[in-house]
């Protein structure tokens, strides 16, 4: 019991920190790296959730888990948005010393 | 039960120690590298939360994964990596 | 134009917020966060939650492991839709120009390579796929499935990437159809099922533990196919021009 309870509130003070993480930091990858915490946070309050000592509730981890490959997969899009906008940026740059 | 208390107690204050150095660490390459270490501690988080599925997913995702990801992505967008690879010719 | 370029500053001369705004802030998000907890700690907890409910079902669900279990039987409708989601991503990622060359995997000798490389991934890449297939395989009744298989196979396809002699061509009919494959298969499944049975997802239990071994193959290919995806277009892009990675 104060096992799931500790990780409960380990789980939520890490949304916090993520959460100001996001709005701090000004580099891309910071921003999501802090969004990842974020998600780290959200994922070990629903683990610690599931957990009733001997008793383990399934359906949370599988929520968890389809929660961790949606965030890679939205943590590589983002990277591409910006890597897009960069070189985007780069020709701009390129063009207008010519 | 004790003993397993303190565990978890550790673990979870150096979790949160990680998380903090992470998002304040001076370099962007410093932040990527401890956010995979954190990863990793998450992932005995898991074990001790019973999630053995989560934990294998985790290792090879949130860990691995993401941070190869970002850190290919961070050769491109910051100056740092520009700054690193022109004072040596071998990059590798 | 202005946004471009405000974007490239922030992320060159990374600047801080002023000392104010970040001690108000921090305020706000503890307060926040100790509302949370407050909130955390006065709802009552579902005991035992749902696990009662999936281990007596467990038996009709043609799988050993509980979370296997929901994730393809008892809720499969959300691995269906996370499929489709992680097929989105790729296709916004997918390059745009087509290819005359069908061979997915090519590879180029004349970039030298260190020899203890070239025996390590000798190693590590069948390894890698091997321990794929295992999780894939033991997934039905304890830890492992479809994603953890999915992301190490596509661990074997980043290596390879990162070597720096092979390189993966998505235009190819493979490849196409290795992205699509896990949808595909999942949705043929679902509409067999409501031909047969009258209902999409809910599978017959005498024959529902070799559906479910046919959908989580395919969905392996699949997710490892995407995530080798997200990673090679990212390293393409990070490494050459606008004009390049389009093809």
């Amino acid at each position: 019991m104060t096992q799931d309870l500790l990780y409960s509130v380990v789980g939520v003070a890490l949304f916090g920190i993520g959460v100001f993480g996001v709005v701090v930091a000004a580099h891309v990858i910071r921003k999501l790296i802090a969004v990842n915490i974020m998600g780290i946070g959200v994922f070990m309050v629903l683990l610690a959730s599931a957990h009733h000592g001997a008793i383990t509730d399934p359906v949370p981890h599988a929520m968890v888990l389809t929660g961790i490959v949606v965030a890679v997969a939205g943590t590589a899009q983002c990277l591409w948005l910006a890597l897009r906008i960069q070189l985007l940026d780069e020709n701009e740059a390129g063009e207008s010393t010519q | 039960m004790s003993a397993e208390i303190i565990i978890d107690i550790i673990l979870s204050l150096s979790v949160l120690l990680l998380a903090c150095l992470t998002l304040s660490a001076r370099q962007v390459f410093t932040a990527i590298v401890l956010y995979v270490s954190l990863g990793l501690l998450v992932t005995i988080i898991w074990v001790r939360l019973n999630a053995w599925d989560v934990a294998i997913a985790e290792a090879a995702i949130g860990a691995g994964l993401t941070g190869a990801l970002l850190l290919v992505a961070w050769r491109r967008l910051s100056n740092e990596a520009a700054a690193k690879f022109e004072s040596s010719n071998d990059v590798y | 134009m202005f946004i471009s370029l405000e974007f490239q500053q922030q992320n060159t001369n990374e600047k801080e917020l002023s000392r104010v705004t970040c001690w108000l802030l921090g305020a706000i998000i503890t307060a926040l966060s100790i509302a949370l907890t407050i909130a955390l700690l006065v709802t009552d907890k579902a005991v035992p939650g749902l696990a009662d409910l999936a281990a007596k079902n467990l038996d009709i669900s043609g799988v050993e492991n509980p979370v296997t279990a929901v994730l393809l039987n008892f809720r499969s409708y959300d691995t269906l839709l996370e499929i489709a989601v992680l097929l989105i991503v790729a296709v916004a990622i997918l390059p745009t120009q087509s290819s005359t060359t069908t061979q997915f995997l090519s590879v180029d000798d004349k970039i030298i390579i260190s020899p203890v490389l070239v025996g390590l991934l000798k190693w590590l890449v069948p390894l890698a796929i091997l321990v794929g297939g295992y999780l894939l395989w033991t997934g039905a009744y304890s830890p492992g499935g479809a994603f953890q298989a999915g992301a190490v196979v596509a661990g074997a396809g980043v290596a390879l990437s990162l070597a720096g002699r092979h390189d993966f061509l998505w235009q190819t009919t493979k490849a196409r159809v290795a992205l699509n494959l896990g949808l595909l298969v999942f949705l043929l499944v679902a509409a067999a099922n409501a031909i047969v049975t009258g209902t999409s997802l809910q599978y017959p239990v005498e024959h529902a533990g070799w559906l479910i071994l046919v959908v989580e193959i395919a969905a392996t290919l699949s997710i490892a196919a995407i995530l080798l995806l997200l990673f090679v277009r990212l390293k393409k892009i990070a490494e050459r021009s606008e004009q390049e990675i389009n093809q």
